[in-house]
């Protein structure tokens, strides 16, 4: 396809609740393209993909951002599913972790952004939600963990504290805190401790710590902008198991610059480049036969 | 990251069900919302004090100081017309603030590099650090107190006047000494900081090149922290120049410099005088002379001084944050 | 930054007299340090010598109430004449009643309203007064006390002698005291202001310094911006709430010259069972008291009673001082907890 072709922005029908999941294309040994390496574990989760189901739970509809008169965003629609983890690749300044943020309004914090378009959240326009109770049910974890100066246990009853309408008591927050503990992963590894210190931990648990945190305020749609660019091999593995084992409580967002992790990890991939949406498909289908030239060249390695 | 969702920017297209986010503190708890209101009560209040003062103190100043209060001297006379200015005073201010700066600038740096660069036995260095902030703390009048009587020592009799046998204890020198104890911890703890915030990898390049521990001090690490040595500096002077307990007790309070003795630089040193604080407390209806309209003009001028070494020290404060060291 | 031409032999360890430079500098400075050391320990030790006196002679109730204590300090003075046996009694409550009032009264409202105005200042305010207000808190911070002094003698005062204080309630105290706007209200207001921009200056540095990945952390979870501002920024900026405050009370510990100016110059102890009136009551602290007699030192009991007053001021201050660091000290498990800022 020419460059200068005008790009189908795929528009999805509203109203679409479960869908059931596109056949998954395998890339193909002489494919084109550079598709990368395949491992077990891989080809494991893409048979189990195969079969599941999926809820729409966010759309974007052709949503620009702006700050101040550059455009960061350019007429981008997607929607984001549960049931699927949803990568947003591209090289840095394309505007994903942009994306990214507006999705739970943390754009409104910069006084120079605009927006125009629509996002909404189980039907209802995200702006005319408080932005508290937004982000209780789509929250964030970020690209350096951030736990609170406080015990692992403090940084989780933070949360839940906040939500509460009275204080709760601590015997009754336990629970609660475990909880979120083991659906993170962490609770084996802190479990004889909670009063531990939050920054003393590894940089690996400090993010699954803040994983653990942002899955305590039960969100609808959990969004992750790099979250194991700062950490090490291993740790990255564990977390991206973790992620997995979560598309199917909550639909999950992902941006990654490690292509490598998108294929890994992700169902559906848009990549983005300079603020617009290039290609939106399942990660099958783009990292083995992607549509567009950009796309292809991005995969291999052209640009970055 | 700029401030939070108070004012947020409107969408280019507002549809009616819209809310902006400034909305959004109606739905918070109450006692956050009194929090927040608290917050801006008193924030507000705070600019409105500080422009009543600053305008007030302005408005008085300038409608009592002429140009000739600066540069005559305190006369006796009966009307506040009749009295004359403060030049004494003012070079009284100037004088005791070089005499305090020329201790406590020296001392202070060398005890800051001795903490940063030194600091063995570490015993030492504990005991330097608590009597340096002991001194931080002490009140200006104890530290007055104990000058008079160590300036009155007969051994000491040469730094002032001395009168059949007894020995006055109050001149500039015995001033200048005790306000360079209040500046000392001032300039220690500017310098300090500056030496602390260079890296080691400047230290061990130096090192690398075979020089010596003061060279490298005296070459590469004082001229880079030449910053944070004019601010403690600037500090120190700032704290001097208002002080005013020390000063009342120890400097003899004559309204015009008296000196002692005939070396003509020295005398005044040996001498008594007054400085701007002095003399405003002085003018004050609860001092001595009680002439509000001088204490006025005096006080515009104290402030117009402070605040001039204020914008220094923001000067070069600024200039140091933006030393690189990669 | 760095100039290689001034560099002289003595500077290269290997050079002629290198070492030997090396070890006179740090022989020197160390020599200076210890030299500061004990000029302040001496200077220590001599007020408490100076002082023992006077407590020597009064005991554990120096500190208690008995009597006009001006009156006593009247006695010791003239007592110090060679044919009389010199005096020692006094009785300081009033002076230490006074201290205590003005300063906690100060402190407390003081850290109340800091708290509320450097939250303002560094989170809630417009961009535009963000950067007015900082230079001008550091500006007001280092304006001389003589000159809060002097506006509070020449505005507040008289304001609340003439327009605060009914003539009637003057009527009613004559024989104790004189109620002219001399009192314990104008020494609070004005020490408040005073102390304030220290304090303010002390808990914006702390709040500043809080990374903003953890504001923005509590902001994405849903936490409204007060709460998150104030649950996670003011907690984490303990250590600088404290070393704020510290600093705040040892200035106003140690404020002589403002509060002679605008609290009165008598030593009486207001009374709060005064009802309204106990705010307009003159009163004179321990630092003031000194301010006020040192004329009069070279009377030898005198001197020995100005120097226990001073020792008391130095024994307060470092007191405070532990205070702080004790209160810093849970908090090290949590985070870093810097140096005394200030």
């Amino acid at each position: 396809m020419e460059l200068n072709e005008p790009r189908p922005i795929r528009r999805l029908s509203p109203g679409a609740t479960v869908s059931p999941r596109p056949p998954v294309h395998e890339p193909s040994a002489n494919g084109n393209g550079h598709a990368p390496s395949q491992s077990p574990f891989v080809t494991a989760r893409r048979a189990a993909r195969a079969t599941a189901a999926t809820l729409d739970r966010m759309q974007v509809e052709d949503l620009s951002i702006a700050y101040g008169s550059k455009l960061a965003v350019k007429s981008v629609s997607l929607p984001i599913r549960q049931g699927e983890v949803l990568a947003l690749i591209g090289p840095s300044g394309c505007g994903k972790t942009t994306l990214l943020r507006s999705l739970n309004r943390l754009t409104e914090l910069t006084q120079t952004a605009s927006l125009t378009g629509r996002i909404t959240l189980d039907g209802i326009d995200i702006t005319t939600l408080e932005p508290t109770a937004l982000r209780r049910r789509v929250t964030m974890v970020f690209q350096q963990p951030n736990p609170f100066p406080m015990s692992v246990f403090d940084n989780i009853a933070y949360v839940l504290r906040e939500q509460a309408k009275r204080r709760p008591r601590r015997a009754a927050l336990r629970p609660a805190v475990e909880d979120a503990l083991g659906r993170a992963g962490l609770l084996d590894e802190v479990a004889d401790d909670l009063g531990h210190p939050a920054l003393r931990l590894s940089g690996g648990q400090q993010q699954r710590l803040c994983i653990a945190r942002a899955l305590a305020a039960n969100p609808d749609v959990l969004l992750l902008d790099e979250p194991c660019s700062a950490l090490d091999p291993q740790s990255t593995r564990v977390i991206e198991e973790l992620i997995v084992k979560l598309r199917e409580e909550v639909a999950v967002v992902i941006v990654t610059h490690n292509l490598q992790q998108a294929y890994r990890i992700a169902d559906h991939v848009a990549f983005m480049y300079l603020g617009e949406l290039v290609e939106y498909a399942s990660a099958g289908a783009l990292f083995s036969n992607p549509r567009q030239q950009r796309t292809k060249d991005y995969i291999s390695g052209a640009f970055g | 990251m700029s401030s939070t969702a108070i004012t947020p920017p409107q969408p280019p297209a507002a549809s009616p069900e819209r809310r902006s986010a400034a909305d959004a503190s109606a739905s918070w708890r109450l006692v956050d919302r009194l929090g927040l209101a608290a917050a801006w009560l008193l924030g507000l209040l705070f600019c409105a004090i500080t422009a009543a003062i600053v305008i007030f103190l302005a408005v008085q100043g300038l409608r009592y100081l002429s140009p000739s209060l600066i540069w005559t001297n305190p006369r006796v006379g009966y009307t506040q017309g009749a009295t004359g200015g403060f030049l004494d005073p003012l070079i009284g201010t100037v004088l005791v603030a070089a005499i305090a700066i020329a201790i406590a600038g020296p001392v202070g740096v060398g005890v800051a590099v001795w903490l940063s660069e030194y600091g063995r036995p570490v015993a030492l260095a504990r005991v330097v650090e608590s009597t340096v902030e002991m001194l931080a703390g002490a009140p200006s009048v104890v530290l007055a107190l104990f000058g008079i009587l160590l300036f009155q020592a007969p051994a000491l009799g040469f730094l002032s006047e001395v009168n059949a046998g007894v020995v006055f204890g109050k001149s500039f020198f015995a001033a200048g000494a005790m306000l360079s104890l209040v500046a000392l911890p001032l300039v220690t703890a500017s310098v300090r900081e500056g030496l602390q915030a260079i890296p080691n990898h400047v230290r061990e390049a130096s090192y690398a090149v075979g020089k010596t521990r003061i060279a490298t001090i005296r070459r590469v690490l004082l001229p880079a922290a030449r910053p944070s040595v004019i601010t403690g500096n600037m500090l120190g002077i700032g704290h001097v120049i208002g002080d005013t307990a020390i000063i009342v007790l120890l400097l003899g309070d004559t309204q015009v410099l008296q000196g002692v003795g005939h070396i003509p630089f020295l005398s005044t040193l040996r001498g008594t005088g007054s400085t701007l604080t002095s003399y405003i407390f002085d003018n004050a209806p609860t001092g001595d002379l009680n002439q509000p309209n001088k204490a006025y003009a005096a006080a515009f001028v104290l402030l117009l001084i402070i605040l001039a070494l204020n914008v220094v020290v923001d000067v070069f404060g600024r200039r140091s944050g933006e030393l690189r060291w990669s | 930054m760095y100039d290689a031409t001034s560099d002289t032999d003595e500077d290269f360890l290997d050079g002629e007299g290198g070492l030997s430079q090396d070890r006179r500098a740090e022989l020197g400075l160390g020599a200076l340090v210890c030299g500061v050391v004990v000029v302040l320990l001496a200077m220590l030790a001599f007020i408490l010598k100076e002082a023992w006196p006077s407590f020597a002679h009064n005991g554990l109730r120096w500190f208690g109430p008995g009597g006009n204590v001006d009156d006593q300090i009247q006695a010791i003075f003239t007592s110090g004449d060679f044919d009389r046996a010199p005096q020692y009694l006094i009785r300081a409550w009033p002076l230490i009643w006074s201290t205590l009032l003005t300063t906690a009264g100060a402190v407390v409202i003081s850290f109340v309203c800091s708290l509320f105005v450097s939250v303002f200042m560094v989170e809630f305010a417009p961009t535009w007064l963000k950067r007015v207000l900082e230079p001008v808190v550091r500006l007001l911070a280092s304006v001389p006390s003589v000159i809060y002094g002097l506006i509070g003698v020449l505005v507040l005062v008289p304001f609340i002698g003439n327009h605060l204080i009914t003539q009637h309630e003057k009527a009613s105290v004559t024989p104790v005291i004189q109620l002219s706007g001399y009192s314990l209200l104008a020494g609070v207001v004005i020490l408040t202001v005073m102390i304030s921009p220290v304090m303010i200056a002390i808990f914006a540095e702390g709040l500043r310094s809080v990374p903003r990945g953890w504001l923005e952390g509590s902001l994405a979870l849903g936490v409204n911006s007060w709460r998150t501002f104030w649950k996670i920024a003011v907690r984490t900026a303990r250590p600088a709430l404290i070393a704020g405050t510290v600093l705040a009370t040892a200035r106003a510990l140690g404020e002589a010259v403002m509060l002679s100016m605008v609290s009165g110059s008598v030593g009486f102890a207001p009374n709060p069972a005064d009802g309204l009136i106990f705010f307009f009551e003159p009163s004179r602290g321990l630092a003031a008291t000194i301010l006020h007699n040192t004329d009069e030192l070279n009377s030898p009991p005198m001197k020995h009673t100005l120097f226990a007053i001073a020792a008391v001021l130095l024994f307060s201050a470092a007191l405070l001082s532990l205070a702080g660091w004790a209160a810093k000290q849970p908090m090290k498990r949590y985070f870093n907890v810097g140096g005394a800022a200030g």
